[in-house]
């Protein structure tokens, strides 16, 4: 036991630092006009390249610079933070729906329709991702919904089988039968007395695929095939200061910096929740 | 084993069949006729009609998919509607720059991987622990566009040591033997490391938490108390059991890696089937995205399939449940 006491505080401890750096940008990105200097989409062409901590000659500071329409790179990524998070968030929310559903219905369901439903998750597992997600976006006039849709879609797999297996671990429980003795439902059973059983790995998985659909947007967009001008995701604005490596690194510095600090985030209260079981 | 590798086999093919499939029924649902976008606006419809006809677009769906697929197997995929050059030859002189780009960055991925994460797991320096794990964690959690990028602006621009875009120099066709290779290698550099040093971040952390979990099983104590020193006993004991894991995960991570490699090489210029598929999708050329993707497909299942076999050598355990079964 005291081997294991140690390891869980600083898992604590990480959590709280993972859900710290979190909140805090969706508290800056619930905020973001109070804290812009701009409108995050106003071009000035007398402000280009302002470096780092620097005031224009309109006397507007810019924390981050500007970019090479003069656009203040802080505001930017605080509006840029808006689309990501809630693309992400609503990909996993979708994916969530998706798994539970199949993951649930495999576990109940008699078991020719449970194989068919295993082997549709063995499937998708196998799906080059990108590639589907490419193809559609080739097809399709891209848009948010869209890469909402596409990586909602694509990223149910592993929730399905976490929830597949604990609900199987837990059918033969005697709590289990005792709820079904009640005369519980079945769909009573699995979200009053089994999901909540299984949670932790559950969210866990939903907390890194948070991360993870952040992280394709972001590829998507950096490709141009995400969200789409005026309005920017943090993807657009790495792909944004492409251009400008030479003369304006903090352009495409700043918004990757702000990725991998959210997705970092998300690993460390997935790590937490996991060692929770 | 048979069996297993056969049932193995049977779903390898199912996946790419589907992947083929989907394709090709989302390309037909997709809005708007290939044939009118190739034409222009100024088409009329008896011209988009009469092209239709002789690209064999106005037969049943049905029919189109068999015949489509029946040329695949063949390996004729078609022509590309951009450059009119046919796909399969495209795709011939894509493939091995990816290929290269792969083979060569999982094998440093996991000949580093798996070294820090064996270091991690054993050091007693607590701080040499606490930063390689910060500094697995940022790689793994790096997009491969953005960490490319940095690489970029330190080796290329600040340091101007390293060519950022394509295979080979301008020059390449103007230099010795040796030169072309160095040539080719600098080339290599950049993306390999970038594709590599995001691996490395993943397969470290893995290893290290396979390592741990197996710090005080019972068979290590044995060894230890037969007195097996203690390099002999990572490499032997730990690490040899902590492998069926990793090569496990070396299968999962196989469509994750293609799809860095589509990234990487679209940022740097890379020729390979990345860049082909991206240039695909940019100028809607139908027939190369779907050959893309079944090639892309192809790939990544294979590669389960060898990581699935690879598990039997690394674990002759998993090779007697197969049997027994």
């Amino acid at each position: 036991m005291t081997i294991v006491e140690p390891a869980t505080r600083s898992s604590d401890a990480r959590t709280r630092i993972g859900v710290g750096v979190l909140a805090l940008v969706v508290v800056l990105a619930a905020i973001a006009p109070l804290l812009s200097p701009a409108a995050s989409t106003q071009d000035v062409v007398m402000t280009r390249f302002l470096a780092p901590m620097t005031r224009d000659l309109h006397g507007a500071f810019h924390f981050l610079g500007t970019d090479r329409l003069g656009r203040d790179v802080w505001s930017r990524l605080l509006f840029g933070s808006r689309i990501s998070l809630t693309v992400g968030v609503l990909t996993m929310a979708l994916s969530l729906v998706l798994g539970v559903a199949v993951g649930a219905g495999a576990a109940f369901a008699p078991r020719s329709v449970s194989a068919v439903l295993l082997g549709l998750t063995d499937f998708a597992l196998g799906v080059p991702r990108v590639v589907l997600l490419l193809l559609l976006a080739a097809l399709w006039p891209p848009n948010a919904t869209q890469v909402v849709l596409v990586l909602g879609v694509t990223g149910w797999m592993p929730i399905a089988r976490l929830v597949y297996a604990e609900t199987r671990s837990q059918l033969g429980r005697p709590y289990v039968d005792g709820a079904a003795a009640l005369g519980a439902r079945r769909l009573r059973i699995l979200f009053r007395h089994i999901l909540p059983h299984g949670a932790p790995p559950v969210l866990a998985a939903v907390t890194l695929g948070i991360g993870n659909a952040i992280t394709l947007e972001a590829g998507l967009s950096f490709l141009g095939l995400g969200v789409q001008p005026p309005a920017a995701s943090w993807g657009s604005l790495i792909a944004s200061g492409r251009d400008t490596v030479v003369n304006a690194p903090w352009v495409g510095l700043a918004p990757g910096v702000a990725l991998v600090l959210v997705v970092i985030s998300c690993a460390l209260i997935a790590d937490g929740l996991y060692e929770r079981r | 084993m048979h069996r297993g590798a056969a049932l193995g086999l049977l779903r390898a093919a199912a996946v790419v069949f589907g992947v083929v499939t989907l394709t090709f029924v989302l390309l037909h649902l997709a809005p708007g006729d290939p044939m009118q976008r190739l034409l222009g606006p100024a088409a009329t419809a008896g011209q988009v009609a009469a092209a239709r006809h002789a690209m064999a677009l106005d037969r049943p769906l049905a029919v189109q998919y068999v015949d489509w697929l029946g040329r695949a197997l063949r390996g004729d995929f078609g022509a590309s509607i951009a450059t009119g050059r046919s796909v399969a030859s495209l795709l011939t002189q894509a493939w091995p720059a990816t290929a290269i780009l792969v083979l060569l960055s999982l094998a440093l991925t996991y000949l580093f991987g798996i070294a820090i994460g064996a270091y991690q797991a054993n050091t007693r320096h607590r701080v040499a622990d606490g930063l390689l794990t910060v500094g697995t964690v940022a790689l793994n959690a790096m997009p491969g566009y953005w960490l490319g990028l940095v690489l970029v602006m330190f080796f290329t621009y600040r340091l101007r040591l390293l060519p950022a875009f394509g295979a080979s120099g301008l020059d390449a066709d103007f230099l010795s033997v040796s030169g072309r290779m160095v040539d080719r290698l600098r080339h290599l550099a950049l993306p390999l490391l970038t594709l590599t040093l995001i691996g490395i971040g993943g397969t470290a952390r893995f290893v290290r938490a396979a390592m741990r979990e197996s710090r005080d099983a019972p068979y290590l104590v044995v060894a230890r108390a037969k007195g097996v020193g203690a390099t002999r006993m990572v490499i032997r004991h730990q690490l040899r059991n902590a492998l069926v894991p990793v090569v496990t995960l070396l299968g999962l991570s196989l469509p994750a890696l293609f799809s860095g490699t589509v990234f990487v090489e679209s940022i740097f210029a890379w020729p390979g089937v990345g860049s082909l598929m991206v240039q695909g999708v940019q100028a809607r050329d139908y027939p190369v995205v779907l050959a893309a993707a079944t090639i892309s497909a192809v790939l990544v299942v294979v590669g389960n399939l060898l990581a699935e076999l690879l598990v039997g050598v690394v674990d002759p355990r998993s090779r007697r449940t197969h049997d027994d079964r």
